[in-house]
């Protein structure tokens, strides 16, 4: 199992190179180079000419990659040309309200996408399992923009159920213990906090689940049907185990495999995807940021947090390939 | 002619060497019963898997519906100049819509679906646009497909024929294809975008680079998987040329999957296109309507006129569905565990 593990982390490594080196080659293709991108349309010719010092644009190549790779290694991500802060702190003051969005879209999505494709796999062909499917194909037809734009309009704006923007409703006092206010209100026990934030997270997570939600309800009812007919399915039954124990330990122990795969994916992508979630509900995350960062042609936050989620990815990949491999002794044996 | 080890797994990224075991059994099984269809083909070239998928497909209401989608929204791309009545950006009825004082005109007789906010018919954009969609979803998936097929198909190539070397080269091409696919589709498609500036053209590239890692993926490991098959191994013992065997018997045999996929990634082009478009990095020309321009534009308007928003919306859905229903469909046909 620790050589598995070792394997797979040592296999990061040129994944990891790989995406600097490309990042690295996209800084030097923008528009204007460098020295334009990266500061505001009306910086002096003074402040290109040391930018271009500081960031050693009159060395070779090599050597501005090298140092390239130390400032990433040093957490330097350069400064965001719209507020003048360090793209690092940006990213980490907005990192939990988005983490608190994808987490929310997750529960939502596994907890109605796992039992609904279980159940639409036992009653394959019913009314049941065609809606199931159905409506699966056509939540991941549906532009996410054009849901959350439904939702907000319909429970936020004319039936009023949840607010329609935000993280947290203006003029609220809470203590600010870790910048994740639902884990905050918890701790402090602001119970007026947590009951906001969860209000704030429903219409955003539902609009950021529906392709995750439809995709685990695909992929596990395939899977279950898929184990149903294994003949160690048909032998468990006839032996007379109790049915239950049958469907914990022999179906859904064995379906959930590719299952668990999807899901430790689907994870990764919602950080992206909430570039168009949190822009509609004006949710103060990464995702926002992203967008208005897209707008303004803020390239150092574009470059940064493209780096920041992709090596995010790439760890999500390896934790997904290890609880895989503990899911199913067969991957370790290899 | 199987689907490969890959698509019954088609998030399975990063598990490649990890789940061998399971995948390679699992690809096995799918070979033996693949090896007893295409031995009741009526030639005995595997020809008999296409006619087999096909007869089974014209019974599928899935199959059906999607066909019937894709084709109209093909007829109305293509013919779409002789279909509608009017210029798509002529503003002749400006005078009588004022999104500012909520005043909209809705559908009546000479505009089947309306005035849009500027008082342009919102039929004529909406079937102009029809072309333009396609346009995108057409060329995004082409791009797609061809760098991502040459990629993976030299990368298969060469696992499967190449010996030490081959299996090196290909563990290279892998790991750039498993960097690409470390970046989230759209982010990936954004950064592209950033970089060329707001244009159909960007919008068809972007949305085509973020495919090209699924495409590599797919036909790399549908190589492999033909690569091992006895008819290889033969052409190898008659010693025919290894490019010829990869060009002429082993890519032939592992197109399937890839253009199942081909189906299903028009799809996602064109609910990507709509994404970016939304993202404000879509065409900024209004000569030419696409639907996610329209669709992003009318968001604004949408507690006003809703259906502004809902026309292009639902274009979008219907047509995205067609494209998943023929290419499920397809998938289904072809795969041998599903045939009952």
């Amino acid at each position: 199992m620790l050589r598995f593990i070792v394997r797979r982390v040592l296999q990061l490594i040129p994944t990891l190179v790989g995406l600097s080196i490309l990042l690295f080659v996209w800084l030097q293709r923008l528009p204007g180079g460098p020295e334009y991108a990266l500061l505001p349309d009306d910086a002096t010719d003074e402040q290109r000419a040391s930018l271009r010092r500081s960031l050693g644009l009159d060395e070779p190549l090599t050597v501005q990659y090298l140092s390239f790779l130390r400032r990433i290694a040093q957490g330097d991500l350069g400064t965001s040309i719209a507020s003048g802060r360090p793209v690092l702190e940006e990213f980490l003051t907005r990192f939990p309200a988005t983490f608190e969005l994808a987490v929310s879209a997750m529960v939502i999505a596994v907890a109605v996408g796992l039992p609904l494709g279980y159940l639409a796999a036992r009653r394959r062909g019913t009314v049941l399992d065609f809606a199931a499917v159905g409506g699966s194909l056509v939540g991941i037809c549906t532009p996410v923009f054009f849901l959350a734009f439904i939702l907000k309009v319909v429970f936020a704006e004319r039936l009023g159920l949840f607010p329609s923007a935000f993280r947290l409703s203006p003029g609220l006092d809470r203590t600010n213990l870790s910048g994740f206010a639902v884990l905050d209100g918890l701790r402090t026990g602001e119970w007026d906090v947590v009951a906001d934030a969860l209000a704030h997270l429903v219409l955003p997570g539902l609009a950021l689940a529906s392709i995750p939600l439809a995709v685990i309800v695909r992929m596990t009812r395939a899977s279950v049907l898929e184990v149903l007919e294994e003949d160690y399915v048909r032998t468990a039954d006839a032996k007379g185990l109790h049915r239950n124990t049958v469907r914990t330990r022999h179906v859904m122990r064995n379906a959930m495999l590719p299952v668990v795969t999807a899901i430790g994916l689907l994870t990764g992508s919602l950080f992206a995807g909430a570039v168009l979630t949190e822009s509609v509900f004006a949710f103060p995350g990464i995702g926002s940021f992203i967008y208005s960062a897209t707008q303004e042609r803020d390239y150092p936050v574009l470059t940064g947090f493209i780096l920041i989620i992709a090596t995010v990815y790439v760890f999500i990949n390896l934790l997904v390939d290890i609880s895989y491999s503990l899911l199913d002794p067969r991957v370790r044996a290899q | 002619m199987t689907t490969p080890p890959s698509s019954q797994n088609p998030a399975g990224t990063g598990t490649r060497g990890g789940a061998a075991p399971l995948l390679g059994r699992k690809a096995a099984k799918v070979d033996r019963l693949a090896e007893l269809m295409g031995e009741r083909g009526d030639d005995g070239h595997g020809a008999g898997v296409w006619r087999e998928a096909f007869l089974r497909m014209r019974r599928s209401p899935m199959a059906i519906s999607g066909a019937v989608i894709v084709t109209v929204f093909v007829l109305v791309a293509l013919f779409s100049p002789l279909i509608a009545p009017y210029s798509p950006t002529a503003q002749t009825w400006g005078a009588e819509v004022f999104p500012n004082r909520n005043v909209f005109v809705g559908p009546r007789a000479e505009n089947l679906l309306g005035l849009d906010n500027l008082g342009r018919d919102q039929f004529s954009r909406m079937v102009i646009g029809a072309r333009q969609t396609l346009l995108v979803g057409v060329v995004a998936t082409l791009v797609g497909f061809c760098v991502g097929a040459l990629l993976g198909g030299s990368a298969g190539a060469a696992a499967s024929l190449g010996g030490a070397w081959g299996r090196r080269f290909d563990n290279v091409v892998m790991r750039v294809i498993d960097m690409m696919l470390a970046l989230p589709t759209l982010l990936l498609a954004v950064t592209v975008a950033a970089l060329i500036g707001p244009s159909l053209t960007t919008v068809m590239i972007a949305v085509g680079v973020a495919q090209i890692p699924i495409f590599a993926r797919l036909l790399r490991g549908a190589m492999i998987s033909q690569g091992s098959r006895d008819y290889v191994l033969a052409a190898q013992a008659l010693g025919v040329r290894k490019r010829r065997i990869a060009l002429a018997h082993i890519l032939p045999n592992s197109m399937g999957p890839v253009i199942v996929q081909s189906t299903l990634t028009l799809a996602t082009a064109i609910i990507d296109a709509a994404a970016l478009s939304y993202l404000g990095l879509g065409n900024p020309d209004p000569a030419f309507p696409e639907w996610g321009t329209m669709l992003a534009d009318a968001q604004r308007f949408l507690s006003s006129a809703p259906s502004l928003a809902v026309y292009p919306a639902l274009a979008i859905i219907v047509t995205a569905l067609g494209f998943t229903l023929l290419g499920e469909a397809m998938r289904e046909a072809l795969d041998p565990k599903v045939r009952k």
